[in-house]
């Protein structure tokens, strides 16, 4: 605990050296307009943004790209309040309820239990992130390559299990995902694989591309054409303040949703959308007025919004402790630690410590940034949505083609992200979770070696896989995941997805 | 986020109806076929000495197993006739755009290129005023260049005319 304590004091010496909090700051303010935007997740943003952090220290850039996705969470809640567009995927939940409120009158205060409900949350998932990351990262200093198959495999059906789809859609997405990862030469024997001549290929695809082409293009061919600017309603000061009721009504769905989302975000998959989903189920089924929920119901706002600020925390856990993303945001964090020549691992934590620290108090700082931003600049930001969309899909457009082609200096990825962009729109027309692809795609080098790493040390022996116990335990659960899940699917029931509604969330 | 240019999934009764689970899956598995064929130049090993073939042999039997999966269970998916594709003509124009800036982007420079590409969505295909067409066209070019290549030192491409 006094190791933890010394090493946040060391976080925030360098959270709060004026270079690192200006740029945790403009972080903040860039997510908050990327959620704002519909379209624009955390995730396009990110990767659209990425070559922002080329010339910054790896610190700096960590800094930035976290501000940037928890200022998409933040912002994405204020569209879906006031004018039912969801600014991301994790704030659909928040648009029922919270849109609810808005046309009773109650815009301010569903904004301030959203904003005040995401900085609880978001604190005490990161005071869990503190507290549980170091000793997992110790804990994964014992896996060699058998344990992270086990571990990667059992991430990729959990993925399954909890996606927001039907699994077995999800699933296929993630092993076209581990296809991609396939591409280029390979690591043990140096072949050159589905490169088809092309060299810029023998380095594999990269995930900026695949990423700003499945989430940014898509989304745009997705809805061109739209152009009417939506009315917005842009509440006072003096009207956000919830009523007594409201807040005694918000508490305990606030911690809820607040312990739920961590939980969920530590397990691969869209955490964010799927914790959202999750607590606003549970909500619904405890409240002792479940008539409520989709009048205006407050815990059908606090409840969502607490979770998925708490998952995108959760998310870091992984990535922090064992070098393993949980999802495709953490996966291009980690792709944007390595562009700066930073490891991702169980001993960044100790080779790091500032770097690591500094990433954890920079958001405890963007936290109070964020909720001093979102309340009373709320009017400003809602304003980013009176452009017209013929403007702004161009300019996202231009900062697609920018930001892929700046991380390689390549056209090779444009023609990529070209690609991506038009297979990501074909299958969300078709109802399938695109995050998947870009998960299997980073997770596939690492399962690949460490499978064929375990084979070498056994000479041959798949046996390997089970007779150490961590892999043997990760093996295990795989089974009975799929065991559980694969029942239900092929006997077209759900089990308790279809019960949540997780089932009918994409289908 | 839901598609908002998506029709309502039919839930009509099955049969008789191309359904867009089916063909998703059937492609998908034909995609896989296409790829375990093409591993046949490189060498598969054996399953205790695995080659550079084996795993992405062996990722698209799970890939085919998988899609067959979605389209054995995908009777009651949306009817691919109740798709929409209200946004198709727009969007394959802005892919034009996107492949003639992956096209023109070293040739052109950047600046050319996106200049180009804006006045040709905004200006062409949104119809919008031509004095806001330029302001955003330049804004965008040249801004972003002075943003990005300058302030940012993030090199972009000038091309042959200098530009």
């Amino acid at each position: 605990m006094l190791d933890t304590l010394h090493n946040l004091a060391l976080g925030f010496s360098v959270a709060l050296q004026p270079t690192v909090f200006l740029y945790a700051v403009l972080g903040c303010v860039v997510g908050t307009i990327v959620g704002v935007l519909p379209g624009l997740g955390p995730l396009a943003g990110i990767s659209l943004l990425l070559p922002l952090s080329f010339g910054l220290s790896p610190t700096t850039a960590i800094v930035l790209l976290a501000g940037i996705y928890y200022g998409a969470m933040y912002g994405g809640s204020t569209t879906s309040i006031l004018m039912r567009i969801p600014g991301e995927a994790a704030s659909v939940m928040t648009c029922i309820d919270g849109y609810a409120m808005t046309q009773k009158g109650r815009a301010g205060p569903a904004l301030a239990i959203a904003a005040i409900g995401s900085f609880v949350a978001g604190t005490l998932s990161l005071v869990a992130l503190m507290l549980l990351a170091p000793p997992l990262a110790s804990f994964a200093l014992r896996f060699g390559p058998p344990e992270y198959v086990g571990l990667l495999l059992l991430g990729l059906i959990v993925l399954g299990y909890m996606s927001s789809g039907s699994m077995p859609k999800t699933l296929a997405m993630a092993a076209f995902g581990l296809l991609l990862g396939t591409i280029g030469v390979d690591a043990m024997s140096g072949f050159f694989r589905f490169t088809f001549g092309v060299f810029e290929l023998a380095d594999g695809i990269g995930i900026v591309p695949v990423a700003v082409g499945l989430f940014g293009l898509s989304e745009i061919l997705l809805t061109a054409g739209q152009d009417t600017p939506p009315q917005v309603q842009k509440p006072t000061l003096r009207e956000l303040i919830p009523s007594r009721r409201e807040i005694a009504e918000s508490v305990w769905p606030c911690l809820r949703g607040g312990v739920l989302g961590f939980i969920i975000g530590i397990i691969p998959g869209s955490a964010h959308i799927i914790s959202s989903f999750v607590s606003y189920g549970v909500e619904r089924r405890i409240s002792k007025h479940p008539e409520e929920f989709g009048k205006g119901a407050v815990a059908g706002v606090a409840g969502p919004e607490s979770a998925n600020n708490a998952a995108a925390c959760g998310a870091f856990v992984p990535m922090l402790a064992l070098g393993v993303p949980s999802g495709p945001i953490p996966a291009v964090m980690m792709a944007a630690l390595m562009i700066h020549g930073v490891a991702p691992g169980p001993l960044l934590m100790e080779q790091q410590p500032a770097l690591v620290w500094g990433f954890i108090a920079s958001m405890y700082v963007g936290n109070i940034v964020l909720l001093i931003l979102n309340l009373p600049l709320v009017g400003v930001f809602v304003n980013i949505l009176r452009i017209p969309y013929a403007y702004l899909y161009p300019a996202i457009l231009v900062f697609c083609v920018l930001g892929v082609y700046a991380v390689n200096s390549s056209v090779v990825d444009v023609w990529i992200m070209l690609v991506m962009g038009v297979v990501g729109y074909v299958l969300r027309k078709l109802h399938f979770d695109v995050a998947p692809i870009v998960l299997g795609l980073i997770l596939s080098p690492m399962l690949e070696l460490s499978l064929r790493q375990s084979l070498a040390m056994s000479a041959g022996s798949y046996a390997i896989l089970v007779e150490r116990p961590i892999a043997a335990t990760m093996f295990g659960a795989v089974i009975l995941l799929l065991a559980v899940s694969l029942g239900p699917s092929l006997t077209r029931g759900g089990g308790w997805r279809r019960l949540v509604g997780l089932d009918e969330a994409v289908d | 986020m839901g598609d908002p240019t998506q029709a309502e999934p039919s839930r009509a009764a099955p049969g008789g109806t191309w359904r867009s689970d089916r063909i998703a899956g059937a492609g998908l598995a034909l995609f896989a076929a296409v790829v375990a064929w093409q591993t046949r130049t490189l060498p598969i090993g054996t399953l205790s000495n695995p080659g550079p073939g084996y795993m992405p042999l062996v990722l698209a039997a799970v890939l085919a197993a998988l899609g067959l999966l979605v389209a054995w269970r995908g009777g009651e998916s949306i009817a691919l006739r109740d798709l929409r594709w209200p946004e198709l003509g727009h969007a394959v124009k802005i892919l034009g755009s996107c492949a003639f800036a992956a096209a023109a982007f070293e040739p052109l420079g950047f600046r050319l290129t996106v200049l180009a590409v804006s006045i040709f969505l905004i200006g062409v295909i949104e119809r919008r005023p031509p004095l806001a067409v330029a302001l955003v066209s330049f804004a965008l070019s040249f801004g972003t260049f002075y943003l990005f290549n300058d302030l940012l030192k993030t090199p972009l491409p000038v091309g042959v005319l200098g530009i």
